[in-house]
């Protein structure tokens, strides 16, 4: 309870004794460039393997004859959609970003360069922490459909390069019955799931004390929680949106 | 000029400040001197609000920093300039922008205003010409300058120094409190230097405060400090063989 208060508290500092829009949007920019662009190629390496894996393995366990091929696309279609790239590609994320906002704030604040800024008078919370989050949400619903399109894509490539099904098979499956509403549901957690990440992660990293060995605990401790944080949330958006 | 009021804090169960009250000069290097863990840097800490006290009150120039009031304080604290023990230099940026950034932040300077004012701090620390080298790439003496350009950058009202020569070679030290003390001559502004090294005080203590064990147990100039008749004192100022030589 003593963490959940801490926290609060640490959110509401984001939104007060803000500097001027000019600084956020160059911050959020530079954010932007660090939580996406980098990520970018972890992101299609995950997704692309993801999807091949997936359909090799779906092909594997769908032996019947009763069963058309097409239904092979169109349950990697559906887990990609619905699971695999909000999810996984989440906790990826909080692997690498998380991981790294964690590391970048704790090593500023055991080297006193976030007591400088508040020296200087400037909500170090706010100027550290906000551009990060918006960063975080703007770019890791574009993340998601990036891995969602490559998952697929890879599903496609071992679906020719292996001849399990075919091409125009792979396709029909992929457009089968398609639920508009599993977009909306897998951008929803892409949301969820990023400001999970970023808030979580910046506040295991701005309130580390002591020095290289706790930073490297904050750093553990923000993958660790943002983890748990996404299962949870994983399981609460599926029950109130699908259940 | 800096006023503290019975200054209090504890950390737990441990009373680390135990009511103390000085104040620091305008135009003066204000040194507050003591052995480690006497609440030197603590003390430091509450007056700039990094730490808040548990009771009493810091005035700036009659302006209650401890009123709780969150704007008052920025006000205030726009008014300061901090070099910190380790720099505290933003890793990621270069030299110059370091020292920009509280121009960047703080003010409505133009590109060519800003840059004619970094150049002009850098000159002043005598570190022309480093403009886009990285702090991972300049030595820790270079640091200090670096980081007490940035703490004048915005000319401050107050400057204040938390160990500022710890890590530092004996001359590099003495360079360090020389630009210091003729920082604080030229524009008169109010400095306040934690150290324990007792070069600073007899170089740059205009006034001293001795701290033990949370307490303020002396206050005076470095001329009086050898003959202060403070015991504790005493066996700080003469701790190492020479000065017990000289004494």
């Amino acid at each position: 309870m003593k963490s959940l208060g801490k926290f609060l508290i640490f959110a509401g500092q984001l939104f007060v004794r803000r500097e001027s829009f000019k600084t956020y949007v160059s911050l959020v920019i530079d954010e932007c460039i660090k939580v996406g662009y980098n990520s970018l190629f972890i992101v299609t390496i995950v997704s692309v393997f993801m999807g091949a894996v997936v359909t090799v393995q779906t092909a594997y366990n769908l032996v019947s004859p009763f069963i058309p091929d097409y239904v092979i696309s169109l349950v990697v279609r559906d887990m990609t959609v619905l699971e695999l790239s909000p999810t996984i590609i989440a906790i990826v994320y909080a692997g690498k970003v998380g991981s790294n906002i964690a590391g970048e704030l704790g090593t500023m604040r055991i080297t006193e360069q976030i007591d400088a800024l508040e020296v200087m008078g400037i909500n170090s919370t706010s100027y550290l922490v906000l551009p990060k989050i918006i960063a975080s949400v703007l770019m890791y619903p574009m993340l998601v459909v990036m891995s969602g399109f490559l998952c697929i894509y890879g599903g496609y490539l071992t679906s020719i390069a292996t001849g399990i099904i075919s091409g125009h098979d792979y396709i029909y499956g992929i457009r089968y019955e398609f639920i508009e509403f599993n977009i909306t549901f897998a951008l929803i957690k892409a949301f969820v799931f990023a400001l999970l990440v970023a808030s979580i992660s910046a506040y295991k990293g701005y309130f580390t004390t002591g020095g290289a060995l706790e930073v490297g605990k904050s750093s553990t401790a923000a993958v660790t929680n943002s983890c748990i944080a996404i299962l949870l949330a994983d399981y609460l958006l599926a029950q109130l949106l699908l259940g | 000029m800096i006023e503290i009021q019975d200054i209090k804090k504890s950390f737990n169960d441990k009373e680390v400040l135990k009511g103390v009250s000085a104040t620091f000069e305008d135009g003066k290097c204000n040194l507050i001197i003591g052995s480690s863990g006497t609440g030197k840097s603590v003390l430091l800490k509450n007056i700039v609000g990094l730490i808040q006290p548990d009771s009493g009150k810091i005035l700036y120039d009659n302006r209650d920093f401890t009123s709780g009031d969150k704007k008052d304080q920025s006000e205030i604290r726009r008014e300061i300039g901090m070099l910190f023990q380790g720099s505290a230099l933003f890793d990621s940026k270069t030299v110059e922008q370091n020292i920009m950034f509280p121009l960047d932040v703080l003010t409505d300077m133009s590109k060519e205003e800003k840059i004619e004012r970094v150049n002009f701090c850098l000159d002043r620390v005598g570190m022309a010409n480093v403009n886009n080298k990285m702090p991972a790439e300049i030595s820790g003496g270079m640091k200090k300058r670096v980081g007490i350009a940035r703490a004048i950058v915005n000319k401050p009202n107050y400057l204040f120094c938390d160990e500022p020569n710890s890590g530092l070679d004996p001359q590099t030290s003495m360079v360090i409190d020389e630009l210091i003390k003729e920082i604080t001559d030229e524009y008169g502004i109010t400095t306040v230097v934690v150290t324990h090294d007792m070069n600073s005080v007899i170089e740059i203590g205009q006034k001293v405060i001795f701290l033990y064990k949370g307490l303020k147990l002396w206050e005076g100039s470095n001329k009086d400090i050898t003959h202060s008749g403070v015991k504790e004192l005493d066996d700080f100022v003469f701790a190492n063989r020479m000065m017990k030589e000289f004494r």
